[in-house]
């Protein structure tokens, strides 16, 4: 039991909160889910307030997986960082590659050759397919449907994973990208085998919709469920499939149009309501439109050089400054920021993660809602913890 | 109509659940220990040393201990000491080469950078992964006699890198016998030309069969 709540009870998402004055909801029970809790994706807390069922306070607590991330980056070489970014989102290890080549790209002036931003493209969509599919399995297994989803989903990630294995040498821990390209030049019949997955991927995706998306139970746990406005998303910095789904229009690969995004046509899909449901549906039509990007660079790639021939792989020492490079990741911008002193290292490295700024918004979308909401309401978000804590 | 969503999902549980009796695409369970997937060439764990002769790893190491891998390495996991003498490389080549090699795979991350780093070709990546070990210490810190592997070896597990490796090799050691052969006095000459034949089972110049 806890004593009065000096903060006003009304979340600035604007969620219903019962007021705590009468006889039967004078009492607040405090209760920390987590940090070792399968809801949780991982090892996070949540220190929830109750009011009955109604979540009144809700207090993220994470730092459990702290690993020093950034200050390693500022004790490694430029090189060095680069497997280490595999471990911040672990489902995404080939964006988070090109996110930080990108950003050491910018600080030395290192152009990428043609074919190396085509399989850059194909090996982010690739990552944005998966991770997009398993968000719904963990979702689905979140709400409840035991494993069934989770498990088609991963399925079809497995597939995935095999083609990255192929061409990195590793599931997951890829460590693909290089300053300047990538590591290895994926033959032909890689290519042929990502053709083959991508035209089969539409009917998966088809067959999966038809599981969950007009399912009477996914709808009557999602809709409405953790509401987010878009001007409460903007100004708290959400970005990637949240802040769409609360019907902002912001992708960066159509903002900055890195790499060669400006050559592909795709669709950004907007949510109407910001709730769970449309960022469950966000994530399916992102896919979709991820098909449509694959199809295009398949089509497209060229030959020639996978990493340009001048590029340095060690021994960098770049000119003092600073450069940010970012990308859409599958759970929103993904960025690094150096600075330089001209030494072999980053004077300073830092990670700026989407789905840590996207989990502050946390309590605002659960206040009012019942501790078996805040479980879908967090599994929407789409955190990892290995990027959260870093 | 309330219901027909479950309906619907129910049918893809339904057909999901047959075909996992008939369908390879909806089968996808390898049983492990007696089956066994197929791994990709390119799959890496942890790294070894490249040794040229199966019967004398020792003598025959390729690395030269030039430390660029222990100072590349991200999670500091190689520990090397120079040897005090030297000996010849395959190319002939008077060269020191590690007294102390020692990685903590433990440690090592697989990251394969020490592999892109090094000019020699002399550390590459394995493919072996039932390593596990009831004793934390000692099993998991390999020397670089548990470390060594032959080239014959390397071949077996990366057939492409290593025609690549071979092929690029045998090349830079024809190029310094003619370079010796050219200018350098009969003694050199002939020190350059016992060493690579005696020792080396000499891969043809178009590069190795993948069979080995």
């Amino acid at each position: 039991m806890i004593e009065n709540l000096s903060s006003p009870l009304v979340s600035p998402a604007g969620a219903r909160v019962r007021p705590v004055q009468d006889a039967f909801h004078g009492d607040l029970l405090e209760v920390s889910m987590g940090p070792h809790h399968p809801s949780t994706h991982g090892v996070f807390r949540m220190m929830v307030t109750l009011d009955g069922e109604a979540i009144v306070r809700l207090k993220p607590v994470f730092g459990y997986l702290h690993r020093n991330h950034e200050k390693l980056g500022e004790n490694t070489t430029y090189l060095g960082s680069m497997p280490y970014t595999d471990r911040l989102d672990y489902l995404n290890s080939m964006t988070n590659n090109w996110a930080y080549a990108l950003a050491v790209e910018k600080l030395i002036g290192q152009p990428v050759p043609e074919r190396a931003e085509y399989v850059r493209v194909i090996l982010a969509e690739l990552t944005r397919l998966q991770n997009h599919t398993c968000l719904a399995g963990f979702l689905m297994q979140d709400c409840g449907c035991s494993g069934t989803p989770l498990m088609y989903a991963f399925r079809e990630r497995e597939r995935i994973l095999d083609l990255f294995e192929s061409l990195s040498g590793s599931r997951m821990m890829c460590n693909y990208q290089r300053f300047g390209g990538c590591r290895v030049d994926p033959g032909p019949e890689w290519l042929d085998a990502v053709r083959g997955l991508v035209e089969g991927y539409g009917a998966f995706l088809d067959e999966y919709e038809a599981l969950l998306t007009g399912n009477e139970i996914v709808m009557a746990r999602t809709q409405g469920v953790g509401r987010l406005k878009p001007d409460l998303a903007v100004s708290a910095g959400i970005t990637g499939p949240m802040l769409r789904a609360a019907g902002v229009p912001y992708d960066i690969r159509k903002v900055d149009g890195y790499g060669i995004y400006p050559r592909f046509s795709f669709r950004v899909p907007l949510g109407d309501h910001g709730d769970t449901y449309d960022r469950y549906m966000i994530r399916v039509l992102e896919a979709r439109e991820s098909i449509s990007i694959l199809r295009q660079a398949l089509k497209d790639i060229p030959a020639g050089p996978i990493i340009d021939p001048k590029s340095r792989l060690r021994g960098l020492r770049p000119k003092a400054g600073e450069a940010y490079g970012r990308i859409e990741g599958p759970k929103g911008e993904i960025g690094f920021y150096l600075i330089s002193d001209g030494g072999p290292n980053p004077h300073r490295y830092r990670v700026r993660a989407p789905s840590f700024v996207n989990l502050t918004l946390l309590e605002d979308l659960c206040l009012g809602h019942t501790v078996a909401d805040a479980v879908v309401i967090l599994g929407s978000i789409d955190i990892v913890l290995g990027e959260v804590d870093r | 109509m309330l219901g027909t969503g479950i309906l619907k999902g129910l049918a893809v549980t339904a057909k999901n659940l047959a075909g996992s009796f008939h369908d390879p695409g909806r089968f996808v369970t390898t049983q492990y220990p007696e089956q066994r997937s197929v791994l990709p060439e390119n799959y890496r764990n942890f790294p070894f040393l490249v040794a040229e002769d199966d019967k004398d790893p020792m003598g025959t190491l390729r690395c030269v201990a030039c430390q660029i891998c222990e100072k590349e390495c991200p999670p500091q996991c190689i520990y090397i000491e120079k040897s005090r003498d030297k000996k010849p490389d395959a190319a002939g080549k008077m060269q020191l080469y590690p007294a102390v090699f020692d990685i903590d795979i433990s440690v090592c991350m697989s990251c394969q950078i020490c592999v892109e780093v090094c000019p020699f070709d002399a550390i590459k990546m394995d493919q072996e992964f039932e390593i596990a070990t009831d004793n934390r210490f000692r099993p998991l810190l390999r020397d670089r006699e548990q470390l060594a592997r032959s080239n014959r070896y390397f071949q077996q597990v990366h057939p492409t890198e290593a025609a690549e490796v071979d092929a690029r090799l045998a090349a830079a050691r024809r190029a310094a016998e003619e370079k010796a052969a050219a200018k350098a006095p009969p003694p050199a000459r002939q020190e350059v030309q016992t060493k690579p034949a005696t020792e080396r089972p000499d891969p043809p110049a178009g590069g190795i069969k993948t069979e080995a």
